[in-house]
C-alpha cells in the first residue's frame, strides 16, 4: 500500500500499486482486480487513483520505432524523453501540455491540449492508432473514426489500459521559439487580442484575477518555432541544454492570499510589461516554465491545492469569464498564474476542448476555496461551459452530470463491460 | 564511432537504465541475458531513442562452462563490461533449504566472477578496458535478514577488489558499484526510506561517470558510504543483539 495523490497533493489516498514492465504484467493486473492505469501522476486530482489497484505504467517506457516523424512507443514514455530523443533530429511533439513530465498514455487518456489548440487541435490530432487492453485482457488496436478511439481520447483511463501508440511529430528547424508578448489592461482587450492572434501558432495569456488595481491585467504571449535565420549569430540551431532544477521552499501558503497575492500578481505583470516585445527563447522555458522548479506543488503547504479549469463557448466566454473573475476577486482567495487560452473547434465526443476560451487557476485546498469553486461551477454551467477532468479533484456528481456527454459515456462503459474493470476515485465520485 | 558496452544480466530494471545511460553517450550496446528474445523490446528502444547499434546475446550466468565461448563469440570485445547479474532470493527459503542458498550464492558470486574473469583475461591481453561489477552494500556486513545474499555479494566485492589490484598495471580498470536501495522490481512491495533509495537512472548515470573518471568504488547515494561505515564499525557483541 502506498499513499498516492495527483499533482495537487489533494486528495491523498492509500492505494495498492503494481508496476507493469510488459504487456503480460498488464494482463495479469487487469484480470486480477478492478483497476485504473496511472502515468506520471501529473493530473491534479484523483483521476489516476484507485485504492484496490493502481497500475503504474512508467515501467513500460520503450520507444519501438521511429521513421520520418512517426513514432511507435509504449504508454509510459514521457513527452520529455521523446523531446530529448528527437528534437536534436528536428522533431517536436505536435501538441504538448504545460509540462513535459506527462506520459504518452496520460496525454492520450486526457486528450491534452496545448497553446496551439486553435490551430492544431488536441493531442488526438497526432495519434494514428492505440493498442488498448480491454476488460478481458485482449488487446485491440483502435484508430481514428472508431467509437472506441473516440471514447479513449479524453476517457481518463476508463476505457482500458493504453499499452502503446503511434504518433506523428512535427518538423522543426530549430529548438528555439520566437515569442512576442503584449501587456493588456482588461479582459475585453485580452479577448480582442486573442481574436486578432488566431493565426499565431501558439498563444496563451496570463491573467490577474485578484482584486485591486491590476485586476484583469494580462500578458499575452504569442509564439512560433524559430527558423535558422531568426537566431542570433551565437546560437546553435538545436540546443537541448538540460538546466538543473531550482528547488522551491516547502509550504508557503500565506503567499496565496490577500495582500501578498495581490502584490505578487501585480509585480509579475509590471515586470512582464517591461519585457514586452519580441524575444527568441529556448523550447524548455517557453513550453515548460514550471518544470524548472522542482516540486513547486509543495509550495501550497501540506494540504495541497486544487485546480479549477473550465471551458466556455465563444459567444458566452467574455461574460462568463468576467463573472468568474469577479467572484474570485470578491472572495479574496485569488490564484497565482491564472492561464487563459483560446480553443479551436471541438474534435472529440468526450474530450474537454470546445470552440471558445479556457481558464485554469490554482487554489489552496481549503474550505473557502472549495466554496468559491462551487460558485464558479454555477457560473460556468450558466454559460454552457464544461470542466476539465484532468484538473478536477472535487466536482460534485451533479455538476459533472450536467454535461450530457457524461451519461452517454457511463452508459457506453456499462454496455461494454468496462465499468466493473476500470474505475478510479474520480469515476466513482462523478458517476462516470 | 565509439566502442561497444556489454551489459550482462540485461533484463533487469537497473541494467536497462545502465544501458540507456551509455547509449545516450552514443555507445553501441551489447545486451546479454537468458531467454534472449526478452531483450528485443529493450534493444529496439535503445536503437530508436539513441540511434545506436544494439546486438543481443544469449547468456546464462550459472552456465559457467559456457562463459569462455560466450566471450569469444562476441562480435567485438567491449570497451566496458557491466555485470548486473544477481538475484536476491528470500532469506527464509535460503535458511530452510541450503540448496536454494547455494543457488543464490552461485548467481551473485560464482557466475558473475566467472564471466568477469574471462573478460578480464581478454581485456588484459588487449591492454585496455573497464569492468564494472554491481555488488551490494549487503556485502559490507552480514545481517540476520539477508546474510546468504550478503555473503555472496561480499565474495563478489572482494573478487572485484582483487581483480582491480591485479589489473591496475595492465591498463584495465575495475569499478565496484554498491547500490543501496534502488527502486526496482527487486524491492517492489518493500518500503524503504526515500533519502536512501535511488532511482535506476541515478545508478546508470553514476556508473557512466565512474567509468569516465576511473573511480574505484561507488555507492549509488553517497550517504550510504556513511551509513555502511557506521554499520561496519558496530562492535560484534553489540551488533549481534541488533536487528538492523
Ligand atoms: C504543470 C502542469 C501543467 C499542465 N498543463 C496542461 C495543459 O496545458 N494542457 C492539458 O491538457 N493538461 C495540462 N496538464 C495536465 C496533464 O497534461 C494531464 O493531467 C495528463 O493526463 C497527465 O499525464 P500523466 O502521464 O501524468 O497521467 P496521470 O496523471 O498519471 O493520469 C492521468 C489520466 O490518464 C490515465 N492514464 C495514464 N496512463 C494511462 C494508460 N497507460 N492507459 C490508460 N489510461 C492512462 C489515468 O488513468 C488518468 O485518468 C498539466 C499538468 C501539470 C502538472
Amino acid at each position: 500500500m502506498r499513499m498516492l495523490s495527483g499533482w495537487g497533493r489533494f486528495p491523498k489516498v492509500e492505494c495498492r500499486v503494481i508496476r507493469a514492465r510488459n504487456q503480460e504484467d498488464v494482463r495479469q493486473a487487469v484480470l486480477e482486480a478492478p483497476l485504473i492505469a496511472r502515468g506520471n501522476g501529473r493530473a491534479y486530482g484523483d483521476a489516476a487513483l484507485n485504492p484496490g489497484l493502481t497500475l503504474d505504467m512508467t515501467g513500460m517506457d520503450r520507444m519501438r520505432s521511429f521513421e520520418n516523424g512517426v513514432l511507435v512507443a509504449e504508454a509510459g514514455v514521457l513527452l520529455g524523453d521523446i523531446i530529448q530523443a528527437f528534437l536534436p533530429r528536428g522533431w517536436f511533439p505536435m501538441v504538448t501540455p504545460g509540462t513535459k513530465l506527462v506520459s504518452l498514455g496520460g496525454a492520450i487518456a486526457a486528450d491534452v491540449h496545448g497553446k496551439n489548440h486553435h490551430i492544431d487541435g488536441s493531442f488526438r490530432s497526432c495519434v494514428d492508432w492505440i493498442d488498448l487492453m480491454g476488460p478481458d485482457g485482449t488487446v485491440t488496436r483502435t484508430k481514428p473514426g472508431e467509437a472506441l478511439f473516440d471514447w479513449t481520447l479524453g476517457g481518463m483511463g476508463l476505457t482500458g489500459v493504453i499499452l502503446r501508440a503511434q504518433i506523428r511529430l512535427r518538423r522543426v528547424e530549430t529548438s528555439w521559439i520566437v515569442q512576442e508578448s503584449e501587456a493588456l489592461t482588461s479582459l475585453t482587450d485580452t479577448i480582442a487580442a486573442f481574436e486578432g492572434a488566431m493565426d499565431a501558432p501558439y498563444s496563451v495569456a496570463w491573467i490577474n484575477c485578484s482584486a485591486g488595481k491590476t485586476h484583469g491585467h494580462s500578458i499575452l504571449l504569442k509564439g512560433r518555432h524559430a527558423l535558422p535565420h531568426d537566431l542570433p549569430m551565437d546560437r546553435t540551431e538545436f540546443d537541448l541544454g538540460r538546466p538543473g532544477k531550482t528547488p522551491v521552499p516547502f509550504g508557503l501558503p500565506f503567499l496565496f492570499k490577500g495582500t501578498a497575492l495581490r502584490t505578487i500578481n501585480s509585480l509579475y505583470w509590471r515586470l512582464q510589461r517591461r519585457k514586452a516585445g519580441r524575444a527568441v527563447v529556448d523550447w524548455d522555458s517557453y513550453f515548460y516554465p514550471l518544470d524548472g522548479l522542482a516540486n513547486w506543488n509543495k509550495l501550497y503547504g501540506r494540504h495541497g491545492f486544487v485546480q479549477f479549469q473550465c471551458a466556455l463557448p465563444r459567444d458566452t466566454a467574455e461574460a462568463g469569464l468576467a463573472e468568474i473573475m469577479e467572484a474570485i476577486a470578491a472572495s479574496d482567495q485569488g490564484s497565482v498564474l491564472s492561464v487563459l487560452k483560446r480553443f479551436g473547434s471541438q474534435s472529440g465526443p468526450f474530450s474537454f476542448p470546445m470552440e471558445g476560451y479556457t481558464l485554469a487557476m490554482d487554489f489552496p485546498a481549503n474550505k473557502r476555496s472549495l466554496a468559491l469553486m462551487e460558485r464558479l461551477d454555477t457560473i460556468t454551467l450558466a454559460h454552457n461551459g464544461r470542466f476539465y477532468l484532468a484538473k478536477d479533484a472535487r466536482m460534485p456528481k451533479a455538476v459533472a452530470q450536467a454535461d450530457p456527454r457524461a451519461a452517454d459515456f457511463a452508459e457506453m462503459r456499462k454496455q461494454a463491460g468496462l465499468a466493473e474493470r476500470f474505475t478510479s476515485v474520480q469515476s466513482r465520485r462523478l458517476g462516470l | 564511432m565509439s566502442r561497444p558496452i556489454l551489459i550482462l544480466g540485461a533484463a533487469s530494471d537497473m541494467a536497462r537504465a545502465v544501458a540507456r545511460s551509455f547509449a545516450a553517450e552514443g555507445h553501441p550496446i551489447q545486451l546479454a541475458a537468458r531467454n534472449v528474445s526478452r531483450l528485443d523490446e529493450d534493444a529496439s528502444d535503445l536503437r530508436t531513442r539513441f540511434g545506436v547499434e544494439v546486438t543481443v546475446h544469449e547468456f546464462d550466468a550459472l552456465a559457467t562452462d559456457s562463459h569462455k565461448a560466450f566471450v569469444e563469440a562476441l562480435p567485438t570485445l567491449p570497451a566496458v563490461a557491466v555485470c548486473a547479474v544477481g538475484t536476491m532470493g528470500t532469506q527464509a527459503e535460503s535458511e530452510a533449504d541450503p540448496l536454494a542458498a547455494a543457488q543464490v550464492m552461485r548467481a551473485n558470486f560464482e557466475g558473475p566472477a566467472s564471466i568477469l574473469a574471462h573478460l578480464a583475461n581478454a581485456m588484459e591481453a588487449r591492454g585496455a578496458g573497464t569492468l564494472v561489477g554491481i555488488s551490494s552494500v549487503a556485502g559490507d556486513r552480514g545481517r540476520a535478514s539477508n546474510y546468504v545474499y550478503g555473503s555472496a555479494k561480499a565474495g563478489f566485492t572482494a573478487f572485484l577488489s582483487g581483480l582491480r589490484n591485479r589489473l591496475a598495471k595492465k591498463g584495465v580498470h575495475v569499478v565496484t558499484v554498491l547500490p543501496g536501495f534502488v527502486n526496482t522490481a527487486m524491492l517492489e512491495g518493500i518500503s524503504t526510506p526515500a533519502p536512501l533509495t535511488a532511482e535506476p537512472e541515478e545508478v546508470g548515470a553514476a556508473i557512466v561517470k565512474a567509468v569516465k573518471r576511473n573511480t574505484n568504488v561507488i555507492y549509488t547515494r553517497p550517504i550510504w558510504r556513511i551509513v555502511m561505515a557506521v554499520i561496519r564499525n558496530i562492535p560484534e557483541p553489540v551488533f549481534k543483539k541488533t536487528s538492523i
